[in-house]
C-alpha cells in the first residue's frame, strides 16, 4: 500500500466571489502522475495555488506531505536583474536548503554557460528551465506543476521527461497541469478531468 | 530566518546597485524642493529659518515616496512573492529584509542630506542635532508605514496615486513630533519628549507593521 | 450558541433579519433625534457663558463620537474578517466606512461652526482637531481602497488591514485632551461620577447621541445589505428575494 503524498475532501475552489468548482476529492499516491486536464478558466490554475497552500479553498479540506513539496506556477520566480546563479541562490537562503547542487542542476537542464547572465536576456523557454532547475536543487516528495512544459524546445520536453521519471521511480509524486500529452511512459499517468 | 532575511537584504542592495538611477532620484528630488521652497520665500528671510524643519520634513516624506510604489511590485509581476510564501520560513524575514533596504537605500541618505539643505535654509547649528536625531527616527518609520501600505496596493493598477492617500494619515504623527522635535530645539527648549515619542512610535511600528504588511501581501493572491 | 451565530452569519438569514430590524431601528432614530433636536435647540435654557451658540454640542457631540466608535466597530469588524474570513464582516467593514466618514466630516465642520465664537478661530492645529481630521482620511483611505480593488473579497480584507493599522489613532483622539495642553475642552460626560452639566441640557444630548446611534446602526445596516446583494447577486436566494418584490410591485 503505497503511502499518499496529497489527499484532498470536498475541495471546493474559487476565485474572486465566484466557485469555480466543488467537491473534489481525490489523492496522489508516491510513484504517481496525475495530469490534470480541463479547459480554460475551469480552475486549474487556482487549484494548484490552493493545494500548494498559496489561497484558501472555500471549503473542503487538503492534505499535504511531511517532507514539503514543490510549486511552479506560469511566471518563473526570476528578478531579470539578478543572474539565473544569484536568483537560484537567494531561492536556496528563503527554503533554508544547500546551496551546492545549483550548479549541478543548472549543467542538467543545459543552462551552465548562462548561469551568470541576468535573467532578463534570456528567452522564455531558457528562463522555464531555470525555474524547474529548483524541482532538482530541493528534493521534495510532491511536485506541483502549472504547465511546466511551456515555451520548452524539444530537449526541454526531453529534460522535462526524464525529471519526472527519476522523481516518480525515487517514490515522489507529481500533479501536472498541461494542455500537451506528458512525456512519460504513458502507463503511469492518471488523468484528472476538472468539468 | 537571519538567513533569509541576509540574503534578501543583499538581494536588494544588489538590485540596487545595478540600477543606480533608482535610488539616487529621491535624493535629487529632496535637493530640488528643498531649494525651490529658499527660491520661493524672501532672500534671507529669518522665518525661512523657523519654517525649515517643517519643509525639511514634508520633502524628505516626498521624497521618500517616490521609490513605494515598487517596493513589492517586481516581486508581484515575475512570482517571486509566491515562493517567498512557500518558503519554510515564510516571507515575514524577506519583508523586513526589503523594509530595511528601503531605508538604508532611501530614508537614511534623506536623512543625512537634510544636515546640509538646513544649512542652507539657515537653520541654526544647535538645532541640527534635533532634527538629525528626529529624521533618524523618523525616517525607518516612513519605510514600515510606506512598506505596508505597498504591500495593500500592489495588485493594483493604479497604485501610485492612491499610496499617498494611504500614507498621509498614518504618517502625521511621526511629522508632527519630528518637526516638533526641531521647532522645540529652535525656541531652546528641550528637544527629548517628542524624540521618546518618535522612538516609541519606531518601536511599535517595527513590531507591527512588518506583519500587517506580510498579511497584505498574502491578500494580494486572492 | 455558536449555531446561532453561524445562521446569522449566513447572508440570506441576515439579510432578512436585518430587513425586520432596520424599521425599528428607524423608528426608534427618528424619535430620539425628534425629542433631542427640540430638547436642545428650543427648549433647554442657553448657557450663561456661551448663550445659544453652545446648542451646536447637540449635534457636534453625537457625530465626533461616533466617528470614533464606528471606527472601532469597523476595526472588530476587520478582525472577524481577516481571522476567520466571515463574508458578512467584509461587508461591515466596507458598509461602515462611508457612513464614519460622514460622521466625521460632520463633527469637523460642527466643530469648526462652534470654534468661530468660541476660540475666534474656525481651525486650530491642536492635538484633537488634528488627530479626527486624521480619522477622516482614514476613513477616506479605506473608502479609496476598496474601490481599487476588482474583487470585493480582497478589498475588503485589504481594507480591514488598513483599518486595524489605524485603529491607534482612536485613543489618540480620545485621550489626546488629556495628555496635550488642548484648546478642546475636557470630557463633560463621563461614566462614573456626576455629570458636570444641567439635567435640562443633558438629557437631550443623551437622547440625540443614541439617536445618532440607532441613526448610524441603519445607515451600515442598510449599507450591509446593498453589499450582500451585489456581491451575491448570482446566488439563488437574490434571486428568489428578486422576484419576490417584483411580485409584490416594489421593485
Amino acid at each position: 500500500m503505497s503511502d499518499l503524498l496529497l489527499q484532498t475532501e470536498s475541495l471546493s475552489v474559487g476565485r474572486g466571489d465566484r466557485v469555480l468548482f466543488s467537491g473534489l476529492t481525490f489523492a496522489v499516491a508516491a510513484g504517481e502522475l496525475v495530469h490534470l486536464r480541463g479547459r480554460n478558466g475551469a480552475g486549474k490554475t487556482s487549484l494548484l495555488e490552493v493545494l500548494a497552500g498559496l489561497r484558501a479553498a472555500v471549503s473542503g479540506t487538503v492534505a499535504r506531505p511531511a517532507g514539503g513539496l514543490h510549486w511552479l506556477g506560469h511566471k518563473n520566480a526570476l528578478n531579470g536583474d539578478l543572474s539565473v546563479y544569484e536568483n537560484l541562490g537567494f531561492w536556496c537562503a528563503l527554503q533554508n536548503c544547500d546551496p551546492s547542487p545549483i550548479a549541478a542542476a543548472l549543467e542538467r537542464l543545459g543552462l551552465a554557460r548562462l548561469r551568470h547572465r541576468p535573467s532578463r536576456t534570456l528567452s522564455a523557454g531558457q528562463k522555464r528551465r531555470a525555474a524547474l532547475a529548483r524541482l532538482l536543487i530541493a528534493p521534495r516528495p510532491l511536485w506541483l506543476l502549472d504547465e511546466p512544459l511551456a515555451a520548452l524546445d524539444v530537449e526541454g520536453l526531453a529534460y522535462v521527461g526524464r525529471m519526472l521519471d527519476e522523481h516518480l521511480r525515487g517514490g515522489g509524486g507529481a500533479l501536472v497541469t498541461s494542455h500537451q500529452a506528458l512525456p512519460v511512459d504513458a502507463t503511469h499517468v492518471q488523468i484528472l478531468e476538472l468539468a | 530566518m537571519l538567513r533569509a532575511f541576509a540574503a534578501a537584504l543583499r538581494r536588494e542592495l544588489r538590485v540596487a546597485a545595478r540600477h543606480k538611477g533608482d535610488w539616487l532620484l529621491p535624493p535629487l528630488f529632496y535637493l530640488i524642493v528643498v531649494t525651490l521652497f529658499a527660491l520661493g520665500g524672501k532672500p534671507n528671510d529669518p522665518q525661512l529659518a523657523a519654517f525649515a524643519p517643517a519643509v525639511l520634513w514634508v520633502g524628505g516624506l516626498l521624497s521618500a515616496l517616490l521609490n513605494l510604489d515598487r517596493l513589492f511590485r517586481a516581486d508581484y509581476d515575475d512570482g517571486t512573492l509566491e515562493q517567498m510564501f512557500l518558503a519554510e520560513h515564510g516571507p515575514l524575514a524577506v519583508v523586513y529584509a526589503k523594509l530595511a533596504g528601503h531605508w538604508l537605500l532611501g530614508g537614511l541618505p534623506l536623512a543625512l542630506l537634510a544636515v546640509p539643505l538646513a544649512l542652507q535654509l539657515g537653520v541654526p547649528t544647535p538645532v541640527l542635532g534635533s532634527l538629525l536625531t528626529g529624521l533618524l527616527l523618523g525616517t525607518p518609520m516612513l519605510s514600515l508605514i510606506g512598506g505596508f501600505a505597498a504591500a495593500l496596493t500592489v495588485g493594483l493598477p493604479r497604485a501610485a496615486v492612491l499610496l499617498p492617500v494611504l500614507v498621509l494619515p498614518l504618517i502625521g504623527p511621526v511629522v508632527i513630533f519630528g518637526a516638533g522635535a526641531a521647532r522645540a530645539a529652535a525656541a531652546g527648549l528641550d528637544a527629548a519628549g517628542p524624540l521618546y515619542l518618535l522612538a516609541s512610535l519606531l518601536v511599535l511600528g517595527l513590531c507591527f507593521l512588518p506583519l500587517a504588511a506580510t498579511a497584505a501581501l498574502r491578500n494580494s493572491f486572492e | 450558541m455558536w449555531t446561532w451565530f453561524h445562521r446569522l452569519a449566513s447572508p440570506p438569514t441576515f439579510f432578512r433579519l436585518a430587513d425586520r430590524f432596520s424599521i425599528w431601528l428607524a423608528a426608534v432614530a427618528v424619535l430620539l433625534i425628534g425629542y433631542g433636536l427640540v430638547g436642545g435647540l428650543v427648549l433647554a435654557p442657553a448657557d450663561y457663558q456661551q448663550g445659544d451658540a453652545f446648542r451646536i454640542i447637540y449635534v457636534h457631540v453625537p457625530a465626533a463620537w461616533l466617528s470614533l466608535s464606528g471606527y472601532v466597530a469597523m476595526a472588530a469588524a476587520a478582525l472577524v474578517a481577516i481571522i476567520w474570513r466571515m463574508k458578512l464582516a467584509e461587508c461591515v467593514v466596507v458598509a461602515i466606512a462611508p457612513v464614519g466618514a460622514s460622521f466625521t466630516a460632520l463633527a469637523l465642520v460642527t466643530g469648526m461652526l462652534w470654534g468661530k465664537p468660541m476660540w475666534g478661530a474656525y481651525w486650530v492645529w491642536d492635538a484633537r482637531l488634528t488627530a479626527e481630521l486624521v480619522l477622516l482620511f482614514l476613513y477616506l483611505g479605506v473608502i479609496g481602497l476598496n474601490q481599487a480593488f476588482e474583487d470585493p473579497r480582497a478589498g475588503a480584507r485589504a481594507c480591514g488591514l488598513l483599518a486595524l493599522v489605524g485603529v491607534v489613532n482612536v485613543p489618540i483622539v480620545h485621550y489626546s485632551v488629556e495628555w496635550w495642553n488642548s484648546l478642546h475642552q475636557g470630557p463633560t460626560v463621563s461614566r462614573i461620577g456626576k455629570p458636570s452639566i444641567a439635567p435640562a441640557m443633558l438629557w437631550p444630548l443623551l437622547s440625540m447621541s443614541l439617536g445618532c446611534m440607532a441613526l448610524f446602526a441603519w445607515a451600515v445596516l442598510r449599507r450591509v445589505q446593498n453589499e450582500l446583494l451585489l456581491r451575491e447577486r448570482r446566488s439563488s436566494w437574490v434571486k428568489a428575494w428578486l422576484r419576490e418584490r417584483e411580485a409584490a410591485g416594489r421593485v
